[in-house]
């Protein structure tokens, strides 16, 4: 279908939840953010491929994933100004303490399997269901499940097991109160 | 590694509902009382701590180089736009 304004407006509303998987998925803004001008290149260029009706954000993210995985490295003269500045300014954002406990959450999630933290950023933060989250990724709903209960048990076993007794914010925090060095 | 045996199947059963695939993890140091598996308590947590880092990026909304990036290519004669291949 013809790029409509009603279908820009929806893809620029995309574009918060697409940033947010594209930084979720490779734990770096600015290749999340080239990852997310990219795919609204591409959506756009494209957009003939679009079925009207069917579920824009689950086309989006599909080309943003899709992208994603095939190791997208070329940049675009476009993005050269921008990224800069853009990454100076999250870096600038307040709330440390918060930062600390993500800190320490994205680098468990960076420890899973790609597979595994795509399924559960699709199904537990991004709020698709098993059966977009599955077309998304091109794989069986069965495997979807089971992609996020294999991605919650090990993040699970690396952030909470061995602090059962302590869900503290941070390291040094738990290291304070717990004092379980044993 | 209980439960196959037939006899008072169904009151075990009821009581020891534990999900299939959790492990009891030996640990070395001081156990804690509470299981070590897949909570529920911890399944929320990680729940909330994934929304939560999502979230804060979603509430920083369309950065001006998205919206001014959209705007322009709706300008006739924007070209230069890349071709398919992730689009499937």
């Amino acid at each position: 279908m013809p790029l409509t304004n009603n279908l820009r407006d929806e893809i620029l509303a995309s574009v918060p939840n697409l940033r947010a998987f594209a930084i979720s998925l490779s734990g770096n803004t600015d290749r999340a953010d080239d990852l997310v001008q990219e795919t609204l290149l591409r959506a756009i260029a494209n957009i003939d491929s679009f079925q009207p009706g069917s579920n824009l954000p689950a086309w989006l993210f599909t080309i943003l994933r899709n992208l994603f995985r095939s190791d997208y490295r070329k940049r675009r003269r476009e993005v050269e100004d921008a990224e800069g500045t853009y990454a100076q300014r999250l870096k600038t954002q307040p709330a440390q303490g918060v930062h600390i406990e993500f800190e320490e959450f994205r680098a468990a999630l960076d420890k899973l399997p790609q597979d595994q933290r795509e399924a559960l950023i699709l199904v537990g933060a991004s709020g698709f269901s098993y059966e977009d989250a599955a077309a998304i990724c091109g794989c069986a709903v069965g495997t979807i499940k089971s992609r996020v209960n294999r991605a919650r048990s090990k993040l699970s076993s690396l952030l909470y097991v061995e602090n059962a007794d302590d869900f503290g914010p941070d390291k040094t925090v738990r290291a304070v109160i717990g004092g379980s060095g044993g | 590694m209980h439960g196959e045996n037939g006899e008072g199947k169904s009151e075990r059963a009821m009581k020891d509902l534990k999900p299939q695939g959790m492990k009891t993890q030996p640990l070395g140091n001081s156990a804690p009382s509470r299981p070590t598996g897949l909570t529920t308590e911890i399944q929320a947590r990680i729940g909330h701590q994934l929304r939560a880092m999502y979230d804060e990026v979603v509430r920083q909304g369309v950065p001006d180089r998205f919206a001014e990036l959209i705007r322009k290519l709706d300008e006739p004669g924007a070209a230069g736009i890349p071709k398919a291949e992730g689009s499937e």
